[in-house]
């Protein structure tokens, strides 16, 4: 964790006070709705469908047991008793009020949270890897540098009202974690030939209505550079972006229409002017930054010490979970342990406040007090010993948070959808839930293998149904609730956006296509070695087409061929 | 009624607003300009550029669009006794850029004033980008001694800020005490 100096804690205390400003003019009409709307957003606090939804900051996705407790403490004391983990590693409340909103940012101020441009047309939480750190795979922590975007994108007085919202993530392994190439800035930490750091920088990809695979506009940025750099783009962004069409206004769109080569050249202009200025990074700063987070003190430990191995061989449900979800550590003897946030019959994300503490409880004995949120929407002990794998799996399994599914089809990623949101055109969580009924049996999950299956309720994306194996999107035909699906999407180094397979669906006949496209794939798979997505790759979406709308299309073709004759 | 406020106190605002929409495209003469004090917009300062300096009394200013770009009035900064920036929304947010390229980029000293849309919640930010004068948008129902009184205290929202902008032209990462004291 980045632990607050004096000043840190100032800005957000002082943020809390502005913001209880705010509210009170506004609840006492001397703010217009319109006029505080941009301000409550900026503070996290939408008005939903039911109430107000609070989306509290979680940088980076890293968390301490003393915030989870005062995460806990929240869901309690003003909600109703749970919490939504989001796939920005965020944390979402549903039910609070609005004139309690600047108490809860008070109390979480008092564990150095916040919810700090959480939403609105600004730059929003960054977000990384949550291995980060403690990857296997990695080439340089990437946690530093996220901590340094934070502050310097906190608060930053020229870009709080950019044309549209703005996301920025950042990868430091081979694999790619935080989905950086569907992101407004991607930056993947490098290290040149002489082993110094530097970042590639993706721009303009993103979800949303118009999926876009980012493009990179710089090989090697020296880390120096970083903050003038973003300034640099940041600056074309938002002086040339388009205000005209909220659709149209993502940076994705600005880089299409000028052209990549185009818009990659105004940024090198404007940086010429900003480079080597006063926000160039200085090696104390980042010494400064790095010596404030805490780190695990490891020891020197056995990797698969004898009672873990005999305890996976003695147990096969220890081994299927072992399999899934628990993940290779950098160093010997320990490992990163996904609890599982979903557990059939549960929205994907969500936690109970008793949960919440219990989890904080897990991270105090099994993990330095620490926890990340995967964008995968789980929760993430990145530093468990192997020795005490086994006694934290009984744990797990006794808190409902062992569901041995990462990587598989029940691992679904969903928005809230239609239930709490209103953007949304259709529902989102009954349909996880039936699909995860449908696959419940574990055995042909693990049969069926790695499998992403996202869910958005409408094409804001919150879900991030174009990079999922399978993607699920809400859509409204004439009023009622569809779903359109897509396969082939991919979030990893290897990203690549979804093709929609058939005409849009309803609710009911949602898992039997899930079925359909699960029955295709494993009759036409070479062997158990080529999972799903190496599937898609390699024979294309036609053959699913055929197989899984063929009769359903002929029958609806058939259908609206005998009413036009009729 | 807008109110103005300008180092930190309400003054009387004595511009007057040309743009090329109430003087007409052609070239203007002299005699047709009014005296006083004129803010113009970027299009008819371009395009009565000889009148404008040629009138016999009354000092200039030029308005900016959020569309405009600031390095086409940064040779004439002499001419000028004030340059404005427009916010037809507050929500639009180029106007903090330009705040800062006049500032920063081209060195404009003078009083630079941001007018439309601009309210009490924004006049910080707009304050680190580099303006000292602000012409509020009120209604007719505000009272107006109450919205200067909200809009003085904006100043004080927050005492630091991490990065280097006009009024911090170093980054807190710059000034920061070596051994600052941890967060309680």
């Amino acid at each position: 964790m980045y632990i607050y100096d004096a000043i840190d804690q100032g800005i957000v205390d002082e943020r809390v006070a502005q913001f209880r400003d705010q509210t009170q003019r506004f609840l006492a009409g001397e703010l217009a709705e319109d006029d505080y709307r941009p301000l409550r957003l900026q503070n996290g606090l939408y008005v939903q469908r039911f109430a107000p939804m609070l989306r509290v900051a979680i940088p980076y996705g890293l968390l301490a047991s003393r915030q989870m407790r005062a995460l806990a403490e929240i869901a309690r004391r003003w909600d109703r008793g749970y919490g939504h983990f989001s796939t920005r590693q965020n944390i979402q409340f549903n039910w609070p009020k609005l004139e309690d909103v600047p108490e809860i940012l008070a109390h979480l101020a008092k564990v150095q949270m916040h919810a700090i441009q959480t939403s609105g047309n600004c730059i929003r939480n960054t977000t990384t890897d949550h291995f980060a750190g403690v990857a296997a795979d990695e080439i340089v922590d990437p946690l530093v540098w996220c901590e340094l975007i934070r502050q310097w994108s906190t608060l930053h007085p020229e870009f709080a009202y950019l044309p549209r919202k703005f996301k920025i993530a950042v990868s430091g392994a081979t694999q790619d974690r935080a989905a950086i190439q569907v992101h407004d800035i991607g930056l993947q930490v490098l290290k040149n030939a002489q082993g110094e750091i530097g970042f590639k920088v993706l721009v303009g990809g993103g979800l949303g209505r118009t999926p876009v695979i980012g493009v990179v506009i710089n090989e090697f940025l020296p880390w120096q550079h970083l903050l003038t750099y973003l300034e640099a783009i940041l600056r074309v962004y938002n002086r040339y972006g388009r205000r005209d069409n909220k659709y149209k206004a993502r940076i994705k769109i600005l880089v299409r229409e000028l052209k990549p080569a185009v818009f990659a050249e105004q940024v090198s202009a404007e940086w010429a002017h900003l480079r080597d200025g006063p926000a160039t990074l200085t090696a104390q700063e980042v010494e400064r930054v790095t010596a404030r987070f805490t780190r695990p003190q490891y020891q020197h430990l056995e990797a698969l010490p004898v009672q873990y191995t005999q305890a996976l061989a003695r147990e096969p449900a220890f081994g299927r979970w072992a399999r899934r979800n628990v993940h290779p550590h950098k160093v010997a003897g320990y490992a990163a342990v996904t609890l599982s946030l979903k557990k059939t019959g549960v929205p994907p994300g969500d936690v109970t406040a008793a949960q919440m503490d219990a989890i904080a409880d897990l991270a105090d004995r099994y993990s330095f007090g620490e926890l990340r949120v995967s964008h995968e929407q789980n929760l993430i002990l990145a530093d468990v010993r192997h020795s005490e794998l086994h006694q934290l799996w009984q744990e797990a399994v006794a808190l409902e948070l062992a569901t041995p599914n990462v990587g598989l089809l029940t691992n679904i990623i969903a928005c809230p959808g239609g239930d709490f949101c209103s953007l949304a055109n259709a529902k989102s969580i009954p349909v996880a839930e039936a699909i995860a009924r449908r696959f419940d049996d574990l055995d042909y999950q693990f049969d069926i293998g790695e499998l992403d299956l996202n869910i958005s309720g409408c094409m804001n994306s919150c879900g991030h149904h174009h990079v999922g194996h399978i993607g699920i999107l809400g859509v409204d035909k004439h009023g009622a609730e569809f779903y359109q699906i897509s396969i082939g999407g991919d979030q990893g180094v290897q990203a690549a956006l979804g093709k929609v397979i058939g005409p849009s669906v309803s609710q009911d006949e949602v898992p039997e296509i899930i079925e359909k496209i699960i029955h295709t794939y494993l009759a036409l798979r070479d062997s158990e070695v080529e999972r799903f997505i190496d599937l898609v790759r390699r024979i294309g979406t036609d053959p699913f087409k055929e197989t899984v709308y063929g009769t359903a299309h002929q029958k609806r073709q058939t259908r609206r061929e005998s009413v036009a004759t009729a | 009624m807008a109110l103005l406020i300008k180092n930190a106190k309400r003054a009387e605002n004595l511009w007057q607003l040309l743009s090329i929409e109430n003087t007409g495209e052609t070239l203007v003469p002299v005699p047709s300009l009014p005296s006083g004090d004129v803010l113009v917009s970027l299009p008819l300062w371009q395009a009565a550029r000889a009148a404008l300096i040629a009138r016999p009394s009354g000092r200039l200013g030029v308005c900016l669009a959020p569309a405009d770009d600031p390095a086409q009035i940064a040779e004439d900064f002499e001419v000028f006794s004030l340059i404005a920036v427009e916010f037809p929304q507050f929500t639009d947010g180029r106007g903090y850029s330009i705040g800062r390229l006049l500032r920063e980029r081209y060195g404009w000293r003078g009083e630079l004033r941001a007018m439309g849309d601009v309210q009490r919640d924004q006049l910080y930010y707009l304050a680190q980008c580099g303006f000292d004068a602000f012409l509020l948008r009120t209604t007719t129902t505000q009272d107006e001694d109450r919205a200067l009184q909200v809009a003085l205290t904006a100043a004080a929202d927050f005492s630091e800020a991490y990065q280097n902008s006009v009024a911090r032209p170093q980054p807190l990462f710059r000034r920061r005490p070596l051994n600052p004291t941890a967060a309680a």
